[in-house]
């Protein structure tokens, strides 16, 4: 009964709810489409960072990360592929490359680059280089004298797919050794800067160039589990891969351990999601808290009437309480199918920030942006709407629960 | 024992730094089955007498006792208990919940009082075909005249089966015939039932219908008389 009061008292007067539900529909499709798009944005940031030859999973001499010379180089990695291949979980993808600091020459220009050498057949589907190139075609195992740069290098290098430019770099013994390569095709990626800065060769190749024999700098492994967030277990394989291969002096990181800065943020984007939830919810609790109150005071003698015919001040506050969640929970519904109508359909297949991509690329920002809905912000914006939203509309029932029969009544 | 007794009772409202004393020493002891009108100018306190009765408010002094409870000595909430189970009102208007419709607004006093589906039903459909209402269980409010909303306040106040109606002016607002058919409703619900019922009026028909008269003068009784059939 007191449900269906709830429900006819809503609709006694259609503007001042649809006011209260409109409010709610921007708020909570607010909370829930802007914060889609800033995970997506931030699942697109993490991604293109283990896209960009970082990996989930990398193992690596411990002083590389310092010292990123052929020095602190993995001599035997056919030993350690062996150790570490059956502890990995089926799909994952292992690539053994060199990674190294060099200079790309034109006749007229130097340009500071990262020589990568690496297996073709084994980037697919572990980093961008994988992926089919922009202009002119793939290395193939056999063409020695040949290299892939970015589309950007190459038009800030003015060069064309077949010109042939010189790779400089530094041997073990610190000797500059140089290698002249024919372009053989051009490699595209969420950011710029990427493309300006990588250049891949075959690793045989670089290997005889430094003179390093089957030596490899990492070994990078990528795990078939797709989105960010969703890394469960990694920390555990990778301390697994660690007690492994202890004897060796080689050490395995996750991509967490890699990129901390990233990993620091996703950390603290579910608190900065939670406290932008609540600032959203204190504009629209203020309208839910008044129109509640002109409502109950509307409603005086009603409430007077009610009292003098045997209901406690206490059913009182309940009645308005019931018709306050409910409010609540119908307009969560509609702001809720709202949003998924957004998300899914209308930025469905993602945003373009193409036109942008300028200025979001120092971010590690992709250009296009896929909405990623996850159940914690889905949730909790409707946790935050319906907790708060009850703990305000208290004050409305409480002030309906203390009008007394007597002034009520008087009350025209 | 009366039902109702007021005993030397005072209420004194005040408003801002004016006070104003609305009932001086007024004692009062209404049988079971009393049929009284408590009469008397605008102003001289009947509202507020009734509202005593009524546990709505408590005197500043002296005690009111309805059916041996004594309200002085209870809380709000039990004072809202007795008037659910021992009390009936019925006001000058606005007597019904608007979102409600004629049965729903009787019934709903019986679902405070948790009384069963099934008998709520019945109760609820034989109390409003008795004040002639058989048509319209299902209007709303608004959908009813002015006497019709009355009788279903006068349906909903008897169906708890109480001790005491307390009515204040409800007929203030109706045509004379409107208004004499309910009073003689509702005499037929004293006789039937032996609900006592007290009415606050200047209505001179309420009068003539009361078996006896209280006059009230400047918060204080200025006359009590039976009339003896
Ligand atoms: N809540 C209140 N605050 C201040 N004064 C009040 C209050 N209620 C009643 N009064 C005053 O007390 C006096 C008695 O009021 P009451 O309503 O009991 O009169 P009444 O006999 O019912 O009059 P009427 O026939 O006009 O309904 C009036 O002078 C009124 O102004
Ligand atoms: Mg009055």
């Amino acid at each position: 009964m007191d449900l269906v009061i709830a429900w006819r008292n809503l609709w006694r007067n259609p503007r001042r709810t649809l006011i209260i539900l409109t409010a709610m529909v921007i708020g909570i499709t607010s909370m829930v489409v802007l914060s889609a798009l800033s995970r997506g944005m931030i699942d697109g940031m993490v991604d293109n960072a283990i896209n960009n030859l970082v990996g989930h999973i990398r193992i690596q001499d411990p002083e590389y990360r310092v010292d990123p010379s052929i020095i602190r180089r993995i001599t035997h990695p056919q030993q350690l592929l062996a150790d570490i291949t059956p502890l990995l979980p089926p799909g994952a993808d292992i690539a053994r490359r060199i990674k190294v600091d060099g200079m790309l020459g034109t006749s007229r220009e130097h340009v500071g680059v990262i020589i990568v050498g690496i297996i073709p057949e084994n980037e697919t589907g572990i980093s961008f280089i994988g992926r089919p190139v922009h202009q002119g075609r793939m290395i193939n195992p056999d063409e020695s004298g040949d290299l892939i740069i970015g589309q950007a290098l190459l038009e800030r290098i003015g060069a064309r797919v077949g010109r042939k430019v010189v790779l400089v770099s530094q041997n073990q013994e610190w000797e500059n050794v140089s290698r002249s390569f024919r372009i053989r095709g051009t490699y595209r990626t969420e950011l710029a800067q990427t493309e300006k800065v990588y250049v891949f060769v075959l690793l045989p190749v670089l290997q005889e160039m430094l003179g390093v024999g089957e030596g490899v700098t990492e070994i990078t492994v990528h795990l078939e589990q797709g989105k960010s967030g969703k890394d469960d277990g990694l920390a555990e394989l990778v301390s697994a891969l660690n007690t492994k291969i202890r004897d060796s002096g080689y050490i395995a990181e996750n991509w967490r351990q890699m990129l901390p800065a990233i990993s620091a943020y996703l950390e603290m984007y579910n608190g900065y999601m939670l406290i932008w939830f609540i600032v959203v919810f204190i504009a629209m609790g203020f309208g839910i808290v008044n129109t509640m109150l002109m409502a109950v005071y509307e409603r005086m003698r009603e409430f007077g009437l009610q009292r003098a015919i045997g209901m406690r001040s206490s059913r009182i506050v309940r009645m308005v309480m019931v018709e306050i969640l409910l409010l609540l929970l119908f307009g969560s519904l509609v702001a809720n199918g709202f949003s998924l109508f957004l998300i899914k359909i209308v930025f469905g297949s993602g945003i373009d920030l193409s036109l942008f991509a300028e200025g979001t690329e120092m971010w590690g920002m992709s250009r296009v942006i896929v909405p990623a809905l996850s159940l914690w912000d889905l949730y909790t914006a409707n946790g935050v709407v319906l907790v708060l939203g009850l703990l305000v509309g208290l004050y409305p029932a409480v002030r309906a629960g203390r009008f007394t029969p007597v002034e009520a009544m008087r009350h025209l | 024992m009366s039902i109702v007794e007021v005993e030397e009772v005072s209420k004194i409202y005040h408003q801002g730094k004016m006070t104003f004393k609305a009932l001086d020493d007024v004692s009062l002891a209404v049988d079971k089955g009393e049929f009284i009108a408590l009469a008397g100018p605008s102003g001289s306190g009947k509202t507020t007498l009734l509202n005593l009765v009524g546990g709505l408010d408590l005197p500043d002094s002296g005690k009111v006792v309805l059916d041996g409870n004594d309200y002085s000595k209870m809380g709000d909430g039990q004072r809202a208990d007795l008037r659910l189970e021992r009390l009936g009102f019925v006001f000058q208007s606005y007597n019904l919940i608007p979102v409600l419709t004629a049965a729903e607004n009787v019934e709903y006093i019986l679902r405070l009082q948790n009384v069963e589906k099934a008998e709520r039903i019945e109760r609820v459909q034989s109390i409003l075909d008795e004040v002639g209402l058989q048509e319209k269980h299902n209007s709303r409010p608004d959908e009813l005249s002015g006497g019709q909303q009355q009788r279903v306040a006068v349906a909903r106040a008897i169906v708890s089966n109480p001790a005491v109606v307390l009515a204040d002016e409800p007929t203030a607002n109706l045509d004379s015939k409107t208004g004499e058919k309910l009073l003689e409703m509702m005499r037929v619900m004293n006789e039937k039932r032996q609900v006592t019922f007290i009415f606050a009026t200047h209505d001179k028909m309420v009068m003539d219908f009361a078996r006896r008269i209280v006059s009230l003068h400047d918060g204080k009784v200025a006359g009590d008389q039976k009339k003896d059939e």
